[in-house]
């Protein structure tokens, strides 16, 4: 046990400065790995390419002896292929036979039939060879390649090829070498196409087999051009007998002489056939690959918690790849030649070397302490593993030592490669994904200090006071931390990896040109070493389709014999005429017959046979040609000429059918015309392909497009780049989604900056820093009401109200007359009106008392400068003067019960403005429902407001408190106030409608609204306190939310309250935050959320006050809350908005705002999330986190962040640009909702 | 399988057809898995007495008998499913190396297994046997490790390979080789590779119905 002690502390020590070593020095290190891994795949280089296509080597007949089976002497100029004797000599007799002269009785059937004819006597005579000399008598039967059977699945061809004895096959097979059959046959051409597949092929045909040229080659076709019918003999030779083949070679161009051939007969031709992978043995492999991507994406998923997965993926992929090439080029080096084929063993290696390891080593690092230097993390995370990993080590080179102790060669390789593989898998994880990972981590911590910084540069005084300033002014722009200017960069944090990658690629067309740079490399290794006669091949399609033809270089190779002709003169002439047939009839009288010439492309007419032409010649006897090669001897050229007269004797009574009326007449126009036609049809068949494979290709690209994009950005109408604002929060990756005609509706009017807001959906209240109220109609953006300031009557004196009368230019109401004399209205009680998101913080501002004033002044000065038409505003005066006059005396007896509301009503009786100090406030709080708006005022005596919302005329108003109140709830006929004392108010609205009302009402009617208030303006009103929590909180209450019958106060004394509403009865104290309390969400669902100054977010129970779940969400205080029905929403100080789930309280994302706009952000559905940003908003997938549009509010707003945004019914936003609204109203919004 | 008893039992009817469908999903996913890798291993097996170009490629898969994919789909579908079944009987779900890729190296290392009985030549059969022996037991400690795996996927290979034998005398099924102790050397440990790797697969897929299970009733 010690020994196993000190050893494990022994390499935990060992790591710990391995580790070290590696944080502290990354740049040398990879670039040192990188060396390593470069000198160790040099060895690499040696190996050859993985191609397919045949091999050739030339030797000289003459001095040709069969190469030794040991390779010996100079091996630079003989492949290691050339070993041995070959699978088998090819000895092709290549025939050419036409009919000549061309006579016009002749039908096209006739051109081939009796040449064809001809290769039965042909056969007889080489079968019957017999070579006599000195060393005995040979004949064919001794030499050939003894072939005993077909291959079973061969049935079909089994009478046409040679089943047993010698391998040699010729045209005359389809007739089973047979003349009757032959002369019998009332159709050559159906017999010889009728074993043709149908359709595309690549593989050798039987025709091609059997006629042993190119299918164009042979002329057996009905328009032939030149009439010469072209075929081979082909034998294939077990043993090579110079003598022999001399002697029948003698013997056949004695007996069919070729005139004017110049055949070199000096070369000799090896071809190698490398294995070849069909399709059955691809799919094992292919299974094997699927299976290793499998295991490789299953295993990178699992890293986590770092900066980058993809890139330490990708690590962690090329540590495994590089230490299998290491392992290779150093067996290869040593000597150890790969004879495994290594693309089969490949997934297995890896499988075995595994990814294991570095998904240990991950773990381990980031599951170490954040707040250690990173030096010492990845020490740390090293030493923990070390002894695992050493002992895995050591099993595995265990199981393999036993694997190399089975003795099967094939075993031992593997296994030393495997060994080799897992030590230098274990040197890069060492040294190259350690550092990477190093490098990865400080990353983190660097992104995660950027993240910190800007939230504290934010608040660097905010926190010590109870109440934060309730309105920081935007934040200045030359900040100190230049870490504002890269929101952009922020933004695009937030794009979903996949997306960025896709950009990533879309911006650098990497793929492409990585995919075009590798294409050319290949094209352009292949054509230098030439595996496969590429280069032949290519020259001979050029000769083929050049304008000359196949028929200009016949005649360039006969043309010197012309007796008596000037060999220059024909030359000139004949490249340019027109090879008819009746053009070489004249020139050719008596002479050599016109078409059959021997040309250099003869020579080697087996290299246009498909590549695979052997090897599936052999494969028939079922002889492979993989790994071995065969000799190609040079063709022995025979000429048959037949004579017109042959050709009729030979003629079979059908034939003539098959005329037709236009080939009896070979004019020069009509002969050309076939041959083209059918060359031609290919080359349909080729682009139909091609078509259909571009469509497919098409097709899969817009699913993969569809798959990875499953947003329709463009759609709903939009379209690009109309309205084009500044930068795009995409642009950097060359992509910008679209911005749609979203017109946002500036409400313009506030002097000051906007600090509530109040919305119920149709009618918009807002408030500015100098107390003015405006009610704006959230439909059309029209300001409805203006509510000034009081205070304003204090500082302008007497002169001042009409001033503000034709300023507003609005309904504006002498507030004192209205509030006093319009009293109390009566009416339903309950509004229906659904609470909605309001993220709208009324938070509190105690500390700045002195900018209050600052306003009031420069308010008072403005006026003048404005036209005064006070005659345009609605005139209510004389209306609320006599509603007052009549109303009176049925007003008296409900005033009696509230203290208040005489004090009100004798000020407003008295025509005298209010004592300055009742109104020398601010407005902290504001709530609307329906036509009434609930403000909240701050000073030393404080009161709760009611006005008429369209009318803006005072309706009620409490002065009971003592303190600010900070926050406010209004549902359905109550309101609850929360005051800065820490206690809690409950005020019931009573409406009472007095009978035999008068309808004074000519304004704006808002009959139309689907919530709508259900009073008028002559209502009664009364606002009731009820009940009075004197200390609800120990400090003071910061948050009050009100729904579903629940109303909940969060405070500095960090705990939060739930209430009854009803009865003003306290349910639960929920005690769980650390610090105070800052933001709360409650909605129907009695969801109940709430935030801290500590960034936690706790999810409780409403019902039974247990805490749900618990989690920390941000540096810094939580500023808003929300939940929809399957996640939390919250945004901190921090300017991060993060999503979390509900259920399990796992942070599925998080988004970085811009400095200052942290937190404005709104839900509008289930799925889609508006936040804020600078001078714009934007929308995103909530379920994603993909960001979908943005839109930008106006040049003017540019430069501000939006502060506030409230969502309203109709899917508008509303947004708190410094003094002015913005209302964005979005169509695809509304679509979205569906 | 009719065995497979849903783990948290019938509180309600919804719970119970629903665990009726995700099993029916399993023993699907389960057969698909089997029949395709029954095709890949039959083809390697006939591969090693193909030549170069065999006549025609696709043909080839199906080169055995039809019935032998779905029996073999069938079997593992049965053995993937039984696997969780005993562990829920004997107590706790298996938990070791309970993860995908831990999964995926399982079949690699199956699928090279097989790789090597078809393609390594080995000098005779008594190596061969105890090369894929060892390799099989290795298969299982690597992944399994666990006692019920053991004796289950001893059982099944007995039976499979006695089923195979009592086919083969009866000439219903036949190999390319006809040697006949080779057939036996090498089929029991195959056997026994692929049950490991099925069941392994099997208890794969149950974590899933074992992981929603327990969250619904969290959320009940």
């Amino acid at each position: 046990m010690t020994v196993r002690e000190k050893l494990r502390q022994k390499i935990s020590a060992g790591f710990y400065w391995h580790g070290l070593l590696c944080a502290s020095y990354p740049v040398p290190i990879i670039l040192f790995t990188a060396v390593c891994i470069l000198t160790c795949c040099y060895p690499l280089l040696k190996l050859p390419l993985p191609g397919t296509g045949p091999v050739e080597f030339t030797t000289g007949v003459r001095d040709y002896m069969v190469p030794p089976q040991e390779p010996s002497g100079d091996p630079g100029e003989r492949p290691d292929w050339y070993r041995g004797p070959p699978v088998a000599y090819i000895q092709q007799v290549l025939v050419k036979a036409a009919v000549s002269p061309w006579d016009n009785r002749l039908v096209p059937v006739d051109a081939f039939r009796s040449p064809l004819g001809r290769v039965f006597s042909l056969l007889d005579e080489i079968r019957n060879h017999v070579h006599s000399d000195s060393s005995g008598v040979r004949s064919l039967e001794a030499l050939c390649l003894q072939v005993t059977d077909l291959l079973p699945g061969l049935r079909r061809m089994q009478a046409l090829l040679p089943e047993h004895g010698c391998l040699l096959v010729s045209p005359g097979n389809y007739w089973q070498n047979q003349r009757e059959l032959f002369d019998s046959d009332p159709d050559l051409l159906r017999t010889v196409q009728q074993y043709e597949p149908k359709g595309l092929h690549t593989s050798a045909t039987l025709k091609d087999l059997l006629f042993g040229v190119h299918g164009k080659q042979t002329g057996v076709s009905l328009n032939s051009r030149n009439r010469v019918v072209t075929y081979t003999i082909t034998m294939a030779l077990r043993h090579y007998d110079v003598r022999f083949l001399g002697s029948l070679r003698s013997r056949l161009k004695q007996l069919h002489p070729s005139a004017n051939c110049s055949l070199r007969e000096e070369h000799m031709v090896h071809v190698h056939f490398k294995e070849e992978i069909g399709v059955a043995e691809l799919i094992p492999l292919v299974t094997t690959y699927i299976i290793l991507f499998a295991y490789i994406y299953f295993s990178t998923r699992k890293i986590d918690m770092v900066k980058s997965k993809w890139g330490l993926a990708l690590a962690a992929v090329v540590t495994v790849l590089s230490s299998l090439l290491m392992s290779v080029g150093l067996c290869t080096l040593f000597g150890l030649t790969p004879t495994l084929n290594g693309g089969e063993i490949f997934p297995y290696l890896v499988v075995v070397i595994g990814l294991e390891n570095v998904l240990v080593l991950t773990k381990s690092v980031v599951s170490t302490p954040v707040d250690l230097e990173v030096k010492l993390r990845i020490a740390q995370g090293l030493s923990n593993e070390s002894w695992s990993i050493m002992k895995n080590m050591a099993t595995e080179l265990c199981i393999i030592l036993i694997g190399y102790f089975t003795l099967v060669p094939a075993i031992q390789e593997f296994c030393l490669f495997a060994v080799v593989g897992l030590v230098s898998d274990f040197f890069l994880q060492m040294l190259f994904f350690t550092t990477v990972l190093s490098i990865d981590i400080r990353r983190m911590e660097l992104a995660d200090l950027n993240r910190r910084l800007p939230a504290e540069a934010g608040m660097p005084p905010a926190k010590p006071g109870p109440l934060r300033p309730r309105e920081t002014p935007p934040p200045p722009r030359p900040s100190p931390h230049t870490i504002t200017l890269q929101t952009p960069a922020f933004r695009n944090l937030r794009l979903p990896k996949r997306l960025r990658v896709v950009y990533f690629l879309a911006r650098t067309r990497l793929a492409q040109r990585i995919i075009m740079a590798g294409t050319v490399i290949w094209i352009g290794i292949l054509l230098y070493t030439d595996p496969a006669g590429l280069r032949t091949y290519l020259a001979a399609q050029v000769s083929e389709q050049s304008p000359l033809g196949g028929a200009g270089l016949p005649h360039l190779a006969v043309a010197p014999v012309f007796p008596g002709g000037d060999p220059t003169g024909t030359l000139n002439v004949l490249p340019q005429a027109d090879p008819t047939p009746a053009l070489s009839e004249n020139l050719s009288q008596g002479h050599a017959p016109p078409g059959i010439s021997w040309g250099p492309e003869d020579e080697e007419g087996w290299r246009r046979l498909s590549y695979r032409h052997w090897p599936s010649f052999f494969s028939y006897y079922n002889i492979t040609l993989a790994k071995r090669y065969i000799s190609i001897l040079p063709v022995i050229p025979v000429t048959f000429h037949v004579t017109p007269r042959e050709a009729l004797e030979t003629r079979h009574p059908q034939d003539t059918r098959h005329a037709p009326p236009l080939q009896t007449d070979p004019s020069p126009n009509a002969l050309p015309h076939g041959a083209p036609v059918q060359t031609d049809l290919t080359l349909y068949k080729v682009a139909a392909l091609g078509l259909a494979a571009g469509v497919l290709l098409v097709l899969l690209l817009f699913c993969l497009y569809r798959l990875l994009c499953p947003r329709n950005y463009g759609q709903n109408g939009v379209q690009h780049g109309r309205r084009r604002r500044g930068d795009l929060p995409c642009d950097d990756y060359g992509y910008s989604p679209p911005v749609s005609e979203i017109s946002p509706l500036l409400l313009r009017g506030h002097n000051m900056d906007i600090e509530c807001l109040a919305s119920d959906g149709m009618l918009l209240a807002s408030c500015c820093l100098a107390g003015q109220i405006r009610v704006w109609d959230a439909q059309t953006g029209d300001c409805l009401t203006v509510i000034p300031n009081h205070g304003l009557r204090r500082c302008s004196s007497s002169g001042g109200w009409e001033h503000r009368d034709g300023w507003d230019a609005g309904a504006v109401t002498d507030l004192e007359t209205l509030g006093g004399a319009e009293g109390q209205d009566a009416g339903g009680a309950g509004y229906p009106v659904r609470r909605r998101a309001a993220p709208s913080r009324p938070t509190l501002f105690g500390d700045q008392p002195d900018l209050t004033a600052l306003i009031d002044t420069s308010f008072g000065q403005q006026p003048p400068s404005q036209a005064p038409s006070a005659s345009s505003g609605f005139d209510f005066g004389g209306l609320v003067e006599r509603a007052y006059l009549e109303h009176e005396p049925s007003v008296s007896p409900v005033f009696s019960a509230p203290p208040p509301q005489p004090v009100q009503r004798r000020r407003s009786l008295g025509d005298q403005p209010m004592a300055p100090t009742d109104w020398d406030s601010a407005v902290w709080a504001l709530e609307l429902r329906g036509n009434l708006i609930a403000a909240g005022r701050s000073s030393g005596k404080l009161e709760v407001c009611l006005w008429d919302a369209v009318e803006g005329s005072l309706r009620c108003s409490n002065e009971d408190g003592v303190s600010g109140i900070t926050a406010l709830a209004f549902l359905n006929n109550r309101i609850v106030a929360a005051r800065l004392n820490g206690s809690l108010d409950f005020f019931t609205v009573d409406i009472n409608k007095p009978l035999g009302l008068l309808q004074y009402r000519g304004g704006p009617g808002r009959g139309s609204m689907p919530p709508s208030p259900c009073y008028s303006s002559d209502d009664v009103i009364s606002c009731q306190l009820t009940r009075s929590v004197q200390c609800a909180h120990q400090k003071p209450i910061t948050v009050l939310r009100a729904a579903a019958g629940r109303v909940v106060t969060g405070s500095q004394d960090h705990t939060v309250r739930v209430y009854r509403l009803e009865d003003s009865c306290c349910l639960f104290t929920l005690q769980g935050h650390s610090g105070g309390i800052t933001a709360i969400y409650i909605d129907q669902t009695m969801v109940l959320a709430s935030g801290g100054q500590d960034g936690a977010i706790c999810l409780w129970d409403v019902l039974t006050g247990s805490r749900v779940s618990h989690v920390y969400g941000h540096r810094g205080d939580v500023t808003s809350l929300v939940c929809t029905t399957s996640c939390v929403i919250s945004s901190g100080l921090d300017d991060l908005i993060c999503i979390w789930d509900r259920s399990t309280g796992i942070k599925l994302y998080s988004i970085q705002q811009v400095l200052g706009c942290g937190a404005s952000f709104g839900v509008i559905s289930d799925s889609l999330l508006v936040t804020g940003g600078q001078g714009c908003v934007s929308f995103w997938d909530l379920n994603f986190g993909d960001l979908l549009q943005t839109v930008y509010l106006g040049a003017s707003s540019e430069g501000q962040g939006v502060r506030q945004l409230v969502v309203l019914d109709n899917a508008a936003i509303v947004c708190d640009f410094g003094s002015e609204l913005s209302l964005v109203y979005v169509p695809s919004v509304l679509e979205k909702l569906d | 399988p009719g065995e497979a008893v849903p783990p948290r039992q019938g509180s309600y009817n919804a719970a119970i057809a629903d665990q009726t469908a995700n099993l029916a999903i399993r023993g699907l996913l389960l057969f698909l898995i089997g029949v395709f890798l029954a095709l890949v291993l039959n083809l390697l097996q006939v591969q090693r007495n193909v030549t170069l170009f065999p006549p025609d490629g696709f043909a080839s898969i199906f080169s055995s008998a039809w019935w032998v994919p779905p029996c073999c789909g069938t079997a593992s579908a049965v053995i993937g499913l039984l696997y969780p079944c005993i562990d829920r009987l004997l107590g706790e779900p298996h938990k070791f190396k309970r993860e995908w890729s831990s999964v995926m190296r399982c079949v690699a290392v199956f699928v090279g297994i097989n790789h090597a009985s078809a393609k390594v030549d080995f000098a005779n059969n008594v190596q061969l046997s105890l090369t894929l022996a060892a390799l099989s037991i290795g298969l299982w400690w690597t992944f399994d490790r666990s006692c019920s795996g053991l004796g289950l996927g001893f059982a099944i290979a007995f039976l499979a390979t006695l089923t195979t034998q009592l086919l083969v005398y009866n000439g219903l099924f036949q190999y390319t080789s006809p040697d006949f102790l080779y057939v036996r050397s090498w089929l029991p440990c195959i056997f026994f590779a692929g049950v490991i790797t099925m069941g392994s697969i099997g208890r794969q897929l149950a974590m899933y119905e074992y992981k929603v299970v327990q969250e619904k009733t969290h959320q009940d």
